[in-house]
């Protein structure tokens, strides 16, 4: 397959929280997201009740996978950093350990330099904690340890959930 | 790929409908939005021209309920189906866990189901996926018009490889669910082998 399972632990998911929080007072960010570059939301802090995150997460690896596109077609890798200026809110958005796209929302009380200056350190520790994280899952793979519970779901269980 | 979160107990798996310009992928979202109960899903998000062509991807979260305590999400997307924007169907089909290929029923319309077809083998081959191992459905849409083939004919050009199929008409409803439960169960079976 394209790419390996993306699993979460609790461990790691406190890791990353904890890591986000510390770059939303650093940055003095409004909001911050990580989000899988399928689209899919791992986490968030802030005001996140305030915005619908799935459909952010959604549209974010769009327009991530979009510009990577736009990328490739002009021999780049990838563009790791963008930057969305709004009339209030601005959007920083970065690709952190090649895998996880990293979105902070900031207002006139952070600035673009500090936010990027903040970010690149965050990063730093986002990325130690995902190589982890990804280690761990080929580790259990590898073992077989099975945790996950869908190995033993039964087919009324799936069609219980249509019902 | 689905991402299985067990600091929140949830699953998250993607389906893509797939298939040629005009063929009702849009649609089949917009009646899975209309019928599924407020709770169990999120904003339905079109990225479409102004003359509601698809431009980018149609986008609807659906929470379905728990499986053994893990919420189980399923995130349905489309895409665009006018030949040109093939740039923008490969990066939609990047972390695909199940396809949906749509159909369109009309005859003038079978050389762009087969021309469809094709390129989503190859597009998902590009990526390192094999359409023959992927949980995949095929709905024939557009029973209710006239001038449709008999679903033999198409059975026999577009569904070679025997995946389940459905008639369907997206427009009026009939279908749609059929072939998005036949593809969920694919997942969720594909899940439960552990792959």
């Amino acid at each position: 397959m394209a790419d390996p399972q993306m699993v979460m632990y609790d461990e790691e998911f406190r890791q990353i929280t904890l890591a986000i929080e510390k770059l939303l007072r650093e940055a003095n960010a409004k909001v911050i997201f990580l989000v899988d570059k399928n689209g899919q939301l791992i986490a968030g802090c802030g005001e996140t009740e305030r915005f619908d995150t799935t459909s952010l997460a959604s549209l974010t690896a769009g327009n991530i996978a979009a510009t990577g596109g736009l990328a490739k077609l002009i021999g780049e890798k990838e563009f790791s950093i963008l930057f969305h200026e709004g009339e209030k809110d601005n959007l920083h958005i970065s690709i952190v350990g090649g895998r996880v796209i990293l979105v902070v929302l900031f207002d006139s009380r952070s600035s673009l330099g500090l936010v990027r200056l903040r970010v690149k350190k965050a990063s730093e520790e986002l990325t130690g904690i995902f190589d982890r994280l990804m280690k761990k899952a080929e580790e259990k793979e590898r073992s077989g340890i099975q945790e996950f519970p869908f190995a033993e779901i039964t087919d009324d269980d799936i069609d219980n959930l249509f019902n | 790929m689905s991402f299985i979160n067990y600091a929140s107990r949830e699953i998250n798996c993607k389906i893509v409908y797939y298939g040629p310009g005009l063929c009702g992928k849009t649609t089949n979202l917009q009646y899975v939005y209309q019928k599924t109960a407020p709770e169990a899903k999120g904003k339905m998000i079109s990225l479409a021209t102004e003359t509601e062509r698809t431009l980018f991807f149609d986008f609807l979260p659906l929470a379905l309920g728990e499986i053994r305590g893990f919420k189980t999400r399923f995130h349905l997307y489309t895409v665009p189906g006018q030949v040109f924007y093939d740039a923008s169907r490969k990066l939609i089909l990047k972390g695909v866990d199940g396809v949906v290929f749509v159909a369109d029923s009309q005859e003038e319309r079978m050389d762009a189901n087969i021309e469809s077809l094709d390129n989503l083998r190859c597009n998902l081959k590009e990526q390192g996926y094999d359409l023959d191992k992927l949980p995949y459905v095929i709905q024939y849409n557009k029973r209710d018009l006239p001038d449709v083939l008999p679903v033999e004919e198409l059975r026999r050009e577009l569904n070679p490889t025997g995946v389940p199929d459905f008639e369907a008409s997206a427009a009026t409803g009939e279908g749609v669910f059929e072939t998005l439960k036949a593809v969920a169960k694919l997942i969720l079976i594909d899940l439960k082998k552990g792959r």
